[in-house]
């Protein structure tokens, strides 16, 4: 029933989504929590960057960052991460950058809000005895907000893990890269479908369920 | 709020600001140099590569016919998915389990899968299965891609807005003697609708980004993909490609300037209406719906946020 | 009892939205399959962004080798250039448009092979061609194996590009882009060393404005391309007249004024007209 998979790297394909997702996880989560730091510093440059950077990037289509790397950063300005003879790793790493920069707008904006779910009186508590701002932020409202937005987070992880498909503008071998080879070559139109569909939801329905037990369980009670 | 987090500055802080605003500005100032540096070094400041987007031929060859497709794309794919999700929101609703079984199937599966290979799918889909002509297919194969997964996520969006309302309401309105049918559309769409409005003209935006993966993946004559065509007359790949982004800016710029005008004017005329939208059911308020659930594709992330700051309780 | 009706509307517009959108796609598909069976129009694919073979001008004309020889197969067919609508026909969607019927003809650096020889018939060929190199000026790249450790741009899915590798050089690096204009500015500014696909394809890129002078084909033949005009498979008739109009193309002077016109400027060295029904293998 399933020979259509012989002689594809089904698994290989999904296991690049994986990684492409992690890193890039990883990445926007400290891009985007500078972002907000930046956002709500007592520093008005900073605020300005912080807000331009995310009106701008997120109004961009992911689609034409992702190309933009390749075409743009590695051809013509000669950015290659450090991997400028091996074209695989390039456009790995390219993807993974330009992940992150579309990514952490959206983090940026998740911890802002849950910046502003921490009661007025805990900040205040802090300046009282005596936090300056970075440590305000760093020991009483970040570790405070982290808690109520994993919720927010979750879902824009579960974004990512999706839109790390657009990589396959780029030709990274990920899942959506195999998947359009696959469809074009076999005949089992649906089934392939199915199969790569069925990859998605064991990839994202855990990782929603996950975080929203621990949402749940983290939650701030007030 | 955020001025919460820091004193008024004193002269000691004010020093400091002013100092880290002047490492802020020179390291910017030095990425800035950088670019302009090489940019300058591959010849992409020459006049030449720019000129073309002073002639009209340009933009009326090029870029507004693959702008004019971009809308295209969207519009449709707004004018079905609307009605769709209402449809399978209000279903998942339904005191019937088999109903509520099928909607929420279909709903959550949407949601899982990539836009990119519902739209891969629907385009080998129509190679296969379909006679729609090889010019209008990736058009197709778009929309479709678009519509499956926007009605999901529209879907939740209408059913958030709903359940949001106070139960009180539906209680009122069985007391006064409505019927269910006329409870849904006399009583609680129009509340919610108020309420989600915001949260779906967000959605617009991430339909029009989305529409960007058509150009790449399959061919669709949309603006990204006539940025080529463009590029290989001019031989200016990364001026094509500022513009452009300046385009897509611009355009969201003025979908999420929309949304957020729209939802001021609605925010005021609530009291007007006399819809129960009090602080203790903030989770109306778009943010929240977004947040949640707005998951937004392309638009990664709660889209949501695009136009609100309220923090999701 | 109540909610029923609810439900049942619901299902009921549900049914409506779903039936609508298929209806829609039917309809369309109908007026523009009119358009290839007649009416004074003729449809011809050709490529949109490839400049001396099919390009798109900013006036939205359209010029190149490929053009005009559609457009004097299409007078031999009994249309005027004003009753050709081309159309942008992508690699991949060639056989397909054919065997549907959304253009007669295709004309687009189309190369006759027997797999593409299952699904549609090849007038022609109308030009030979080879896959070649395109390297910098003062590159010392003359022989595919040079490029063992190099550089190499294709467009994505394109074979020439795993011919070199496969047959020449097995350690070259390949980096796909999705057009061969970005390939281009990749060797302007240095990320590739050399962009491969047919020689006629990257003279014409070669031969553009801002990048005369700087590139240079490193004539290498490295296969022979054939091209040919699809027509839909079974179509004799036509296949029959396009032969005939490509015969007295070549026997009144057409295609040697075309050659000139559009590789003239490129300083491509172009191979003699071909003999239609001969393939050089």
């Amino acid at each position: 029933m399933f020979d259509f998979l012989e002689g594809y790297d089904v698994l290989g394909a999904f296991w690049m989504t994986v990684k492409l997702t992690a890193l890039s996880a990883v990445g926007s989560l400290i891009w985007g929590t500078l972002l907000a730091a930046m956002r709500v510093s007592p520093v008005p440059l900073m605020r300005g960057f912080g807000t331009t950077y995310v009106n701008i990037v997120r109004n961009i289509p992911l689609t034409v960052i992702i190309v933009f790397t390749s075409l743009g950063l590695a051809d013509i300005f000669g950015v290659t991460m450090g991997a400028a003879d091996n074209f695989d790793v390039q456009g790995f790493r390219l993807a993974v950058l330009g992940f992150i920069a579309y990514t952490a707008a959206f983090v940026c904006e998740a911890i802002r809000s849950g910046i502003n779910t921490v009661p007025l009186g805990q900040a205040e508590a802090a300046r009282a005895i005596g936090l300056n701002f970075a440590q305000t932020l760093r020991l009483i409202v970040l570790p405070q907000a982290f808690r109520s937005v994993i919720g927010p987070l979750a879902n824009v992880l579960i974004a990512l893990t999706k839109n790390t498909t657009v990589a396959a503008a780029i030709g990274v071998a990920e899942a959506a890269t195999l998947m359009k080879t696959m469809i074009e070559n076999e005949a089992q139109t649906l089934a392939i479908g199915a199969v790569f569909a069925f990859g998605f939801l064991v990839l994202t329905l855990p990782t929603g369920l996950l975080l929203g037990w621990l949402a749940k369980r983290l939650a701030v009670k007030r | 709020m955020s001025s919460v987090l820091y004193d008024t500055p004193g002269p000691r802080a004010k020093r400091r600001n002013i100092i880290l605003s002047i490492v802020f500005t020179v390291l910017l100032a030095l990425l800035l140099w950088w670019v302009w540096q090489k940019m300058d070094d591959k010849n992409q400041l020459e006049w030449s590569l720019w000129e073309p987007f002073t002639t009209s031929e340009a933009w009326t060859t090029y870029l507004l016919p693959g702008l004019g497709d971009t809308l295209k794309a969207a519009a449709i794919s707004m004018l079905i998915a609307l009605p769709l999700g209402a449809v399978f929101g209000i279903a998942r609703m339904s005191d019937h389990a088999w109903v509520r079984g099928v909607a929420g199937t279909v709903v959550e599966f949407f949601r899982a899968i990539p836009v990119l290979l519902l739209m891969l799918f629907a385009n080998e889909f129509y190679v296969r299965y379909s006679d729609v002509s090889s010019e209008q297919r990736p058009l197709y194969a778009v929309v479709t891609g678009l519509v499956l997964y926007n009605a999901s996520v529209l879907a939740e969006i209408v059913r958030a807005g709903i359940l949001s309302l106070p139960r009180g309401q539906t209680e009122a309105a069985y007391a006064v003697g409505l019927r269910k049918g006329q409870t849904m559309t006399s009583v609680l769409l129009p509340q919610a609708v108020t309420a989600m409005l915001p949260a779906i003209v967000s959605q617009l935006v991430v339909i029009v980004k989305d529409t960007a993966l058509g150009g790449v993946m399959l061919g669709f004559t949309e603006l990204l993909n006539s940025r080529s065509t463009l590029a290989a007359n001019y031989a200016n790949v990364i001026p094509s490609f500022i513009v452009v982004g300046i385009i897509y800016i611009i355009l969201n710029f003025l979908l999420t300037s929309f949304a957020s005008w729209l939802e001021q004017r609605l925010r005021r005329s609530k009291k007007s209406t006399g819809a129960v939208l009090g602080e203790d059911t903030v989770e109306v308020n778009p943010a929240a719906v977004g947040g949640t659930f707005g998951t937004g594709g392309e638009g990664g992330g709660p889209s949501g946020f695009t136009f609100n700051d309220k923090p999701p309780r | 009892m109540k909610l029923r009706k609810v439900t049942a509307a619901s299902a009921a517009v549900l049914a409506l939205a779903l039936s609508a959108t298929a209806c829609g796609g039917d309809s369309k598909d109908d007026s523009s399959g009119s358009g290839s069976s007649g009416g004074g129009k003729i449809k011809i694919g050709i490529k949109y962004d490839q400049p001396g073979l099919g390009l798109k001008e900013p006036d939205g004309s359209f010029s190149g080798f490929d053009v005009d020889v559609a457009t004097y197969v299409a007078k031999q067919l009994g249309y005027e250039p004003n009753q050709i609508e081309f159309v942008e026909t992508k690699s991949a969607d060639r056989e397909n448009a054919l065997a549907r019927g959304d253009v007669k003809l295709i004309a687009a650096t189309y190369s006759i092979n027997d797999e593409r020889k299952k699904k549609v018939d090849f007038a022609g060929p109308y030009l030979l061609a080879h896959q070649d190199l395109l390297v910098k000026k003062d590159s010392k790249i003359s022989e595919a194996t040079d490029l063992n450790g190099e550089k190499l741009c294709s467009v994505t899915g394109s074979t020439s590009a795993q011919n070199v590798k496969d047959d020449f050089a097995p350690k070259a690096q390949l980096k796909q882009n999705s057009g061969y204009s970005e390939c281009i500015a990749a060797l302007q500014s240095g990320a590739v060393d050399a962009v491969t696909t047919d020689d006629s394809i990257l003279a014409g890129f070669a031969a553009q404005d801002k990048y005369k002078g700087q590139f240079k084909l490193a004539g290498l033949k490295l296969s022979n391309e054939n091209y040919g005009i699809g027509v839909k498979k079974g179509d004799t008739a036509t296949l029959n007249k396009v032969n005939a109009a490509l015969e007295k193309m070549v026997s009144d002077g057409s295609w040697q004024k075309a050659v000139d016109d559009n590789f003239g400027p490129a300083g491509y060295k172009n191979e003699p007209a071909p003999k239609v029904g001969v393939i050089v293998k």
